[in-house]
């Protein structure tokens, strides 16, 4: 039995120009031990993703259909109250907005003492000594002696290590990652990525890792999400999906990172940007801006199917019937 | 000196940065040190940096997290005050700026995207006015549908639509409110543009984008930019001069081909082993080695030596200085000897 289970889960936010669909009909999976990585277009709705599962979405955004599963239990549907203790206990958050977890009123110290012992029920000093190893552990410099430091005392990067911290040291099962990364540079992320790994080792941790960092992806992840406009385009394994994608899309994507090993003029860049997700055009999301695009994707809106490889992608260029001509169509 | 430095040196700067440090203090309140027999702790977040940018070039700054980027960025707009050294801008000494009727024609040519794209926002202000903020305050551009037609150019620019200007910062995704103050810094069409971490929140799609457009504005306009980034490949494709920092001081100095193909400073080379690999070959990545000093107890001597592998004696008591090596600068005394 997977870990969590997402099925067809659906968001929407109600806005003044009609209904937003910021996630439509997502399902996927994360098993004990495993890091799914989760990665998209600017706006794809992967953050949302993550806060709905903890059902922490800010009205007036609300989950309009779908399960969550942790364990094979509901947790979309239980009341509040139970699932602030799954939260924190049971899942531990990282979001992307660093400041929003930190309170700036109360030390680095405070904050991780006071996680840890609403969750594990251990003492003052066993706490603090904890609190020191968790910061140590994210790589602090000199942490016994900025730990009774205030959030505005401490870099961007240290910052975001702190959140890293406290999403991980009441010991969840699943951590969601919201780009846990973005701020730290290659070294430290190193350090972080091998404390990530190791918790999904040695205690079977599952992680959902949202990053655009497509390195932390290849160097962290068993298997990757990639979303677009609301939706999974492809999923499969991380090695798979990086090296043959087999949706246009995630083609693009992995043709616009920057190269260190040789510098050109221009970055390759898909053209055009994502629709606004209250206008997604008919058919394919992506079509407007598909070099591949043919007929039946301005009509027909494709959900995951088989490919040529152990990926899904939501593509027509996959369809069985059409496949071959469609790919002739495209070469 | 060899004929590219000279060249450097000649090509006028824009912003000169002399010996420029900045010290927090961060002691506990003075009655809980008294009672605690604890003595007052300073921490030297940038100790001594200098540096030129000619007029139309990046200069990135880069180097673990904690050692100075952002508070190098903050002094160079003003933000902060220094607590030793000199910033020119075009000539003006920054410190000279003490009252709005001066500082105001100079700080309009100066803008900066903050590393932080949520605390930049003002929340309750809708997002075409936080981009015409610049705009209004230094008077550019008048008339209401002038300006409207000015945001709406610079949210299309940032690959967002210009009906977003109606709404609020909390609706948007992290990699779309920091477009947002891409947008803002861009609409006042600053000369001079401190960018701390402007694409970390971005995908790889939409940050190419904004780097395109970076890059030709930086042709078309001839802007000239400080680019701080954790990320040595987006560095190196924007970077003319790159510095890498380390503890509060700069190591290593060059032009951006010169430092990937040659590093020079054993820490420069040790951050470039720690990149990500890609094209996923399976070669462990070395991770830089050993503790980051902290920058209340800094280590003597060269910061580096506890973790240097060419580390001797002399690196334990003397701070190296940064030396012109080819057409590069590093503070190394190894480099220096030639024991490399
Ligand atoms: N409070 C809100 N009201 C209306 N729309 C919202 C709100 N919050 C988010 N959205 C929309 O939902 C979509 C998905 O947002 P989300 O934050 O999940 O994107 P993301 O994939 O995490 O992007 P990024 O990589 O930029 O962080 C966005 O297009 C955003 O505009
Ligand atoms: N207001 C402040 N009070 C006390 N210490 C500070 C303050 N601002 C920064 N520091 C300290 O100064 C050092 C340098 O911080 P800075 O933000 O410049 O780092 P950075 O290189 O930008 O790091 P990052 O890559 O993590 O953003 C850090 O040790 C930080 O804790
Ligand atoms: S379905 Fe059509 S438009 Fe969509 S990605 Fe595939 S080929 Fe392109
Ligand atoms: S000065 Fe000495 S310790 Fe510092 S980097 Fe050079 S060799 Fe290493
Ligand atoms: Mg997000
Ligand atoms: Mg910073």
């Amino acid at each position: 039995m997977p870990l969590l289970e997402v099925k067809n889960l659906r968001v929407e936010f109600p806005t003044r120009r009609g209904t937003l669909v910021a996630v439509d009909d997502v399902s996927f999976h994360i098993d004990e031990g495993e890091v799914l990585g989760v990665v998209g277009e600017s706006g794809a709705g992967k953050s949302i993703t993550g806060v709905s599962i903890i059902r922490l979405i800010e009205p007036p955004g609300r989950i309009a259909g779908g399960q969550v599963l942790l364990n094979g239990r509901r947790i979309d549907n239980i009341p509040l109250e139970e699932m602030r203790r799954v939260r924190g206990k049971e899942i531990g958050a990282i979001f992307q907005d660093p400041l929003t977890t930190l309170n700036p009123l109360y030390t680095i110290g405070h904050q991780l003492v006071e996680t840890m012992q609403t969750h594990l029920g251990i003492g003052d000093r066993e706490a603090r000594a904890r609190a020191v190893r968790w910061l140590e552990d994210v790589g602090i410099p000199g942490a016994a002696q900025r730990i009774d430091a205030y959030p505005h005392q401490f870099s961007g990067g240290m910052r975001q290590r702190v959140v890293i911290a406290l999403a991980l040291c009441a010991e969840p099962r699943l951590v969601i990652a919201d780009e846990p990364t973005t701020a730290l540079d290659v070294s430290i992320q190193a350090q972080v990525i091998a404390l990530l790994k190791r918790l999904c080792r040695e205690h079977g941790t599952a992680i959902m890792l949202v990053t655009h960092d497509m390195g932390v992806i290849a160097e962290t992840a068993d298997r990757v999400a990639v979303m677009y406009a609301g939706r999974i385009a492809e999923i499969g394994p991380v090695r798979e999906v990086v090296k043959h994608a087999r949706h246009p899309y995630t083609d693009g994507l992995m043709g616009s990172i920057p190269s260190l090993t040789h510098k050109v003029e221009r970055l390759t860049q898909i053209e055009g940007s994502m629709p606004r997700l209250t206008d997604i055009p008919r058919g394919c999301a992506f079509n407007p801006r598909c070099p591949k695009v043919f007929d039946r994707c301005r009509v027909d809106r494709p959900d995951l199917m088989k490919t040529d490889g152990p990926n899904l992608a939501a593509c027509w260029l996959h369809a069985a019937p059409g496949r071959d001509e469609a790919l002739g169509h495209a070469a | 000196m060899p004929p590219d430095a000279t060249a450097m040196v000649q090509a006028k700067a824009l912003v000169e940065v002399e010996d420029l440090a900045r010290d927090f203090d961060v002691s506990k309140p003075w009655l809980f040190r008294v009672l605690q027999g604890e003595r007052k702790r300073i921490l030297k977040a940038v100790a001594g940096v200098s540096f030129d940018i000619p007029k139309g070039t990046t200069l990135s700054l880069v180097g673990e997290s904690g050692c100075g980027k952002t508070t190098v960025a903050r002094l160079v707009v003003g933000l902060y005050p220094p607590s030793r050294g000199r910033i020119r801008f075009d000539g003006v000494d920054m410190a000279s700026l003490t009252s709005r009727a001066v500082a105001a024609p100079v700080r309009k040519r100066i803008q900066m995207i903050f590393q932080d794209p949520y605390a930049s926002l003002n929340p309750r202000w809708r997002v075409r006015d936080i981009i015409a903020e610049p705009i209004r305050a230094f008077g550019l551009i008048r008339g209401r549908a002038a300006i409207e037609a000015r945001v709406g150019e610079l949210l299309s620019q940032v690959k967002l639509s210009p009906k977003d200007g109606e709404k609020y910062p909390h609706e948007f995704s992290g990699g779309q409110r920091q477009r947002i103050s891409i947008a803002r810094a861009l609409s006042s069409t600053p000369e001079f543009l401190v960018c701390d971490e402007p694409t970390s929140a971005l995908d790889v799609s939409v940050q190419a984008q904004i780097l395109n457009l970076m890059k030709d504005l930086q042709r078309e306009l001839g802007l000239t930019y400080l680019f701080i980034s954790h990320n040595l490949a987006v560095v190196r494709h924007m970077s003319d001069r790159i510095g890498v920092m380390y503890l509060g001081r700069i190591v290593e100095l060059a032009p951006g081909e010169t430092l990937f193909a040659r590093a020079r400073h054993p820490y420069t080379r040790m951050l470039l082993d720690a990149i990500p690999d890609l094209e996923m070959t399976g070669r462990a990545r070395t991770p830089v080695g050993g503790e980051v000093p902290s920058p209340i107890d800094p280590p003597p001597g060269c910061a580096f030596h506890p973790r240097c592998p060419l580390a001797n004696a002399r690196c334990k008591a003397e701070v190296p200085a940064l030396r012109a090596v080819a057409d590069a600068q590093v503070a190394c005394h190894a480099v220096e000897e030639g024991r490399t």
